[in-house]
């Protein structure tokens, strides 16, 4: 096979990585808030179930939370004749487990916030929403941008996982032309597209960074 | 007429009593400083005021609404909507300014005027910018708190919280935080606003400044009211010996 050709595929493939990291993205980043803010409430009966469901999706492997989600899941439901293809269950299993890991990033954000913001904004008549609308998350954003640089980047490559349940996206793809073909030329040009990524991520980052940095 | 009424106070961190009972008044645009020693409780009964805290025991009446009253030796509070009409009504300048990093000096002045008095944009900001004029930062408005000294940091915190137009303005220790040299500049405002009939209540550790500005002295110690009256003659002659004790640490400054 031309190299050409599977320059070609699996730049192709590659529509399908990017939908699922988007997509993941759009789920995934206010999941998360909406985790963190439960797992600080004062509440027990909030917090603890959702410091069950962090250690869960943190604790065990994705590529068994994919399996989970498109084969147990399906079989469950197969009953009730509900049927979750592939491509909408790799999303589903990315969310669930990015917004766990976001949602920790959110709250070492919140919490390392200093309290005479808080003071400031309760003594200027502030509701506690619009405290943290306007005062606290537009700073907390600037302070997670470090490790959410990280975590985007672990999703650019985390998606090659989704071939686990034969989503055909860029790894899957590569795979099997290196196994039709006897090369690892594919497997090669796999690493250049996650590298090509990852850097437009970094880039973006930079420019977020550079951005935010008008104030300390 | 009285504007802040503060009756048998009491509030405890845990077992660590640090107001024991607090009772004062002040009068509608009558300057108030409170001085003591350090962990006397003077930041904990502003807090308390200003509802960053609640009182455990005791009575608070600020501009004729009631924040709490006691019942059956307790603090009970007023409701949620009284609550915020009194925290309209008062302004706090803290020690470290606290202004809002991420918003210009005009933005930090104008943004609760438009979001929680639901002022119009253009008249917020011409408030903001009377403000901040009179503050003597009118070319600092596009500027950002990190681009600015302690000293007009904190002349932003008190624009900003004048913009809201408060009936009583409350400061702690508004100046230790700053360099001797840029102390001057917000005694000075302060004692412009003390000339326009601006209520006030401030802890400081500024004695001339207390003696000269305000009409009356509140000195604590351990939770307790020692000793209250004109500051002329709570600073040159004390009564109790606590007072004494205290004032004579500060003898030497002038
Ligand atoms: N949130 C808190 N939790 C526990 N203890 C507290 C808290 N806030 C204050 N205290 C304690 O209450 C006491 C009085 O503190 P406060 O800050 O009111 O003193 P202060 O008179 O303002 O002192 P300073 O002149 O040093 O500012 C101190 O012993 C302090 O440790
Ligand atoms: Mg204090």
């Amino acid at each position: 096979m031309e190299i050409s050709t599977q320059i070609g595929i699996l730049l192709n493939s590659s529509v399908l990585s990017i939908q699922l990291f988007f997509l993941t993205l759009l789920f995934s980043l206010p999941l998360g808030l909406v985790i963190a803010i439960g797992r600080m409430s004062k509440y027990k009966i909030i917090s603890i179930p959702v410091k069950i469901y962090q250690v869960i999706m943190r604790g065990t492997p994705l590529l068994l939370q994919l399996i989970f989600v498109y084969y147990i899941m399906n079989s469950i439901l197969k009953d009730y004749g509900i049927i979750i293809q592939r491509f909408p269950a790799a999303v589903i299993a990315f969310v669930l487990n990015y917004a766990a890991y976001f949602s920790e990033i959110y709250r070492g954000g919140i919490e390392s916030m200093p309290q005479g913001q808080y003071e400031a904004a309760k003594t200027l008549g502030y509701t506690r929403s619009q405290t943290f609308v306007r005062i606290i998350f537009p700073q907390v954003i600037k302070r997670i941008l470090p490790p959410m640089c990280n975590e985007f980047m672990t999703l650019v490559k985390d998606t090659s996982l989704a071939q686990v349940i034969a989503v055909s996206e860029i790894f899957y793809n590569a795979n099997s032309i290196a196994s039709t073909t006897y090369t690892f030329t594919p497997i090669f040009i796999a690493g250049v597209i996650y590298l090509l990524m990852n850097f437009i991520v970094q880039r973006c980052f930079d420019f977020a960074e550079k951005k935010l940095n008008y104030y300390r | 007429m009285s504007i802040l009424d503060v009756k048998n106070i009491k509030k405890s961190f845990d077992q660590l009593a640090v107001l024991k009972d607090i009772s004062f008044s002040v009068n509608e645009g009558e300057v108030v400083a409170i001085i003591g020693p350090s962990g006397s409780g003077k930041s904990t009964l502003l807090r308390c005021i200003t509802q960053l805290e609640r009182a455990d025991e005791g009575e608070i009446t600020l501009c004729g609404l009631e924040m709490c009253k006691s019942v059956n030796s307790k603090s009970v509070y007023s409701s949620h909507e009284v609550l915020h009409k009194i925290q309209l009504s008062c302004g706090l300048v803290f020690q470290n300014f606290h202004l809002f990093p991420h918003y210009s000096v005009l933005k930090n002045v104008m943004d609760a005027q438009i979001h929680v008095l639901k002022q119009s944009k253009p008249k917020a900001k011409q408030i903001a910018l009377d403000f901040l004029d009179k503050m003597g930062l009118s070319d600092k408005a596009d500027a950002y708190p990190c681009q600015l000294s302690g000293g007009q940091q904190q002349r932003v915190s008190i624009a900003r919280a004048l913009a809201l137009n408060p009936k009583i303005l409350f400061f702690d220790e508004p100046t230790s935080a700053l360099d001797p040299e840029l102390t001057g500049e917000i005694l000075k405002v302060i004692k412009e606003l003390a000339k326009e009939n601006m209520t006030m209540v401030i802890v400081t550790h500024e004695m001339s400044f207390a003696r000269d500005v305000a009409d009356k002295v509140i000195f604590m110690d351990d939770g307790y009211i020692v000793e209250e009256g004109d500051p002329r003659e709570v600073i040159n002659n004390p009564k109790s010996e606590r007072t004494k004790q205290f004032l004579k640490r500060f003898s030497g400054e002038e």
